[in-house]
């Protein structure tokens, strides 16, 4: 079997400017709604209780609402969860009250309202615990982007670093905008997979960059964006049969793995959608007008033969 | 050239047979066993207790499948369900037959079925957390402030102690928070009381202040002097936790340390968050008293006679009786340390025990009075007294004493610990709370494990239809990265969370990129024309250094999630980055052996079944220029 059977490099650069166009306005709108939506932050973030509930029958959201709201509770959330049965119940964080007494109280209002309901989770979180995750979170985000910039210059050059980098935070922005549109929760585990995409979508830029640089010690006729070119038509097939088996794992989360795992799997779903777009038009995009060069990446006087068995001769696929 | 030395060969047998080995535990399931462990901290499980168990099993015509002795608990596995409630009573009859007084807490647990020789070579089961099993899980804050100026006020109280022994005159000793202010006349008397202090309390920094007509010292404690303090009273704390928990029955806690001021308590299966924190918050007092030694205390003392009026009977771990006065002399408020340690002079172990100045001036007057008398150190645990020491006063005491005799080092230490366990070092606070149900934790399990096994499916089952035998081959090598990736989370026990399971479902999503990117490499090589076994060998060379570049940016990813994550971020990372480590071993080592095994031997080899190479119809391929 073969899906690929590509006769001529596909000038992925040419429509570069229009792609980045689109990109940039996504990125734009993530950015937008971030800021006049903000993120969902979850429990753990904000510091507050979480109940999770279960009833031998449907469970009437509306009814519970009216129960809580009675107990005179402020910013109460009430919503299914995973099933009809299964009802997620977020009370903030209250001053003076424990948040052990909250819950009690709740679920002994809801026994009353109705007394087939079992309590099957609670989570509570001091409000300096959230604080203190929030700031552990953005400063794993900074040392990510930090280790992978310097990783990438050390092994390509400043120019890759940058455009790998920006291509990347383009992905979690992304990511972060569709949480912020939808309103979707922002939890721990979210965050987590927020990060693994970031590595993950370094990858593709990596592969890209690599056959750039074989590609510059190759064909020493081509210029810069038919070398791009090159290198992204003869790693395209790689690029999506790898993106599609991650896909399929991470589908099979979406699928299977329960109302817990459901937006960790959908975060990283957004995540690779996008990392297969921005490392093919971003990232290299970026690294074109940066003004990468054939010069940059040999240093020292050229070779005359290349040896394709030459160990140093950069990485291929 | 595609070919393995033997020793590498050697090696992947090594390791797969290591891996299978240590993932094997995790296939046994889980036994229902009676958990035996001491309720009270005077109480040790050791081997009289198990031969005592085994006892009672015997005589109640109970088979248990493994008995073991761990960690100062007994477990034994049994069969079925209906054994375990039979062996439980059983146990429960001989090792406590006195109901209200439990000295053991004989407790109904799941244990692995693994057998014997696996558990011998260290061999064990994944723990699961607590989402994957249910139970409640808390963090709680060491208010160190509060043990830090608990420390200073008694700092005060020995200050104020040493300067009117030795005639200083100060104008006044007050504590400002954590810092100790002393006033003083005139600077000479100053500079003979700092010298004083220096001498006798090491952990003092003093900086001296003229203030008004007075002199102001103002001494605080040493900033690692500080630590030790905090550090101190966080182990404290865990020490009197981990009492305290023993009581609740739950078959294994975990209770650990998390950075400076926390101390994460998670127990498994225990659905009553109420009862939990009654306990983790209930206190257990330390009292020092005298012993009544007249004639009628005597009498009572053997049980001949009733107790004296003013007395009360306590017994000592050995069941001795010891008769008591009422009257309190300290309570473990005014304990300040215990350590173990030796004599000087005669080499026998010991325990030095420091109190405050208040006790220390108690002690004093007590010991003066009452020379060549014995005095009880008792400890009250669930309202229940018990002496766990009863020296006899050799000579005055001041706020350091010790207590010696005929101990033993392991008895000095135990009763250190005791001492210094009696009670919280400083106040706790819980600032969160988790509760997971048990059928949500088994539902966790089976959603977690559906994600992995049909993502897998489907992914090998892509691979061999698209690369033929070397997508075969991928799909072994992922099937091994799954394995490696158990053993190695087996043998580091780490706990397994729902996002340590999706971790482990992304890692095997992303550990198939290795073998793409070779595998198109070794396509591509075809179609320009390699020769069969060149276009392997430079398939799996060439796409090497593109492999670690990309697995290492992950990696980098995977560490900085290490670094900063916390709860389940950090079980995520662990798999994470374990599984980007056994990829790269599965992925090209392990893989290039198959195929090295399979068509390495063969001189003249004309195909490879790696699927379709297509090639263009005009020759020359890609665009070259």
């Amino acid at each position: 079997m073969e899906f690929f059977k590509i006769r001529r490099d596909i000038p992925f650069m040419r429509h570069a400017l229009v792609f980045n166009i689109v990109s940039f306005v996504t990125f734009a709108l993530a950015v937008f709604f971030l800021f006049s939506r903000g993120l969902h932050l979850s429990v753990e973030f904000t510091g507050g209780t979480l109940m999770e509930v279960n009833y031998t029958q449907a469970a009437d959201v509306g009814k519970i609402r009216d129960t809580v709201a009675r107990l005179g509770l402020n910013d109460v959330q009430v919503q299914n969860f995973g099933t009809s049965r299964d009802v997620m119940i977020r009370l903030p964080a209250q001053k003076g009250v424990s948040t052990a007494q909250q819950s009690d109280t709740v679920m002994a209002a809801l026994k009353a309202a109705s007394p087939d309901v079992t309590l099957r989770r609670t989570e509570f979180v001091g409000p300096q615990v959230g604080e203190e995750l929030a700031q552990d979170g953005l400063k794993a985000l900074a040392m990510v982007v930090f280790g992978i910039m310097v990783y990438l210059a050390f092994r390509f050059e400043w120019k890759y670093a940058v455009a790998a980098i920006i291509a990347n935070l383009h992905d979690v922005i992304i990511i972060l905008g569709f949480f912020a549109f939808f309103q979707w929760e922002f939890s721990l585990a979210v965050l987590a997979a927020v990060l693994a995409v970031l590595g993950y979508s370094v990858n593709e830029s990596v592969v890209i960059f690599d056959r750039i640089r074989e590609n510059f010690r190759r064909y020493r006729k081509m210029n810069t964006e038919e070398i791009i070119n090159n290198a992204i038509t003869s790693t395209i097939s790689r690029t999506i049969i790898t993106h599609g088996s991650t896909q399929i794992m991470v589908l099979s989360m979406l699928l299977f793995g329960g109302p817990t795992l459901f937006y960790f799997a959908l975060a990283l779903t957004i995540g690779i959608l996008f990392g297969i777009y921005s490392s093919v038009f971003v990232a290299a995009a970026i690294a074109m007008w940066l003004g990468i060069k054939r010069e940059d990446l040999i240093k020292g006087p050229a070779k005359k033969d290349e040896d394709p068995n030459d160990p140093n001769a950069g990485a291929t696929v | 050239m595609n070919r393995y030395p033997a020793w590498k060969y050697a090696l992947i047998v090594v390791v797969l047979l290591i891996a299978a080995l240590y993932t094997l535990p995790n296939f046994f399931g889980e036994a229902p066993a009676v958990q035996v462990s001491s309720s009270k901290s005077t109480v040790k499980v050791d081997t009289t207790t198990l031969a005592r168990v085994e006892q009672a099993l015997k005589e109640a015509n109970i088979s248990a499948d493994g008995i073991t002795l761990e960690a100062g608990s007994i477990k034994a596995r049994f069969g079925d369900v209906d054994t375990q409630g039979k062996a439980k009573d059983a146990i429960q009859k001989a090792l406590t037959p006195d109901a209200a007084d439990p000295a053991y807490v004989v407790a109904l647990n799941l244990l692995s079925r693994s057998p014997a020789w696996l558990t011998s070579l260290n061999a064990n089961p994944m723990y699961l957390g607590l989402d994957l099993r249910g139970g409640v899980h808390f963090m709680l804050q060491v208010d160190m402030q509060a043990a830090l100026t608990k420390r200073a006020e008694s700092l005060a109280g020995d200050i104020r102690l040493s300067l009117r022994e030795k005639n200083i005159r100060h104008g006044g000793i007050a504590r400002n928070g954590q810092a100790i202010e002393i006033r003083f006349r005139d600077s000479a008397t100053l500079t003979s009381a700092k010298n004083l202090i220096q001498d006798q309390i090491p952990d003092l920094q003093m900086v001296e202040a003229p203030d008004g007509t007075e002199y102001k010292l103002t001494a605080t404690i040493k900033p690692e002097a500080a630590r030790r303090i905090q550090d101190q009273a966080l182990k404290q704390n865990m020490v009197t936790l981990h009492n305290r928990i023993n009581e609740l029955g739950v078959a294994e806690p975990v209770i650990q340390q998390q950075g400076i001021d926390r101390i994460v308590v998670q127990l498994p299966g225990v659905q009553d968050t109420a009862k939990a924190k009654d306990i983790l918050g209930r206190t257990a007092t330390l009292e020092m008293r005298l012993v009544e030694d007249s004639a009628e205390a005597r009498a009572a003392e053997s049980g001949s006679g009733p107790v004296p009026f003013g007395s009360e009977r306590f017994f000592e771990r050995n069941g001795q009786a010891v008769i008591v006065k009422k009257q309190v002399i300290l309570t473990g408020e005014n304990l300040t340390d215990a350590q173990p340690g030796f004599d000087s002079q005669n080499q026998q172990p010991k325990v030095d025990l420091t109190v405050d100045a208040k006790g220390g001036r108690i002690m004093r007057d007590t010991s003066r009075e009452n020379l060549k008398k014995r005095m009880a150190i008792l400890l009250f645990e669930k309202g229940k007294g018990e002496v766990l020491t009863a020296p006899v006063i050799q000579g005055e005491l001041g706020n350091r004493f010790q207590i010696s005799g005929s101990m033993s080092v392991n008895e000095a230490s135990d009763l250190a610990l005791l001492l210094r366990a009696g009670s919280l070092a400083a106040p706790m606070d819980i600032i969160e709370e988790r509760t997971i149900g048990p059928t949500l934790g088994a539902e966790n399990i089976t959603k977690g494990f559906h994600s992995v096994s049909w993502g897998f499916a489907v992914i090998v089952v892509f691979m061999a239809t698209y690369y033929m035998l070397f997508g075969l081959f991928s799909g072994i090598a992922l099937a091994v990265n799954l394995l490696l990736l158990v053993a190695v989370l087996s043998m580091l026990q780490a706990t397994l969370t729902l996002p340590g399971m999706a971790a482990m479902a992304l890692a095997l999503g992303m550990a198939i990129d290795s073998n793409v990117l070779i595998n198109e490499r070794i396509r591509e090589e075809l179609r320009n024309g390699a020769s069969p076994q060149a276009a392997i060998h430079a398939g799996y060379e060439r796409a090497w250094a593109t492999i670690l570049d990309s697995n290492i940016s992950t990696l980098i990813a995977g560490l900085a999630l290490l670094a900063f994550g916390s709860g389940p971020v950090r079980g995520f990372a662990v798999v994470h980055c374990i599984g980007i480590l056994t990829s790269m071993f599965s992925a090209v080592f392990f893989s290039r052996g198959l195929v090295n095994l399979w068509y390495g031997r063969q001189k003249k080899l004309k195909t490879v079944s790696i699927g379709t190479v297509w090639r263009p119809p005009s020759e020359g391929g890609l665009a070259k220029s």
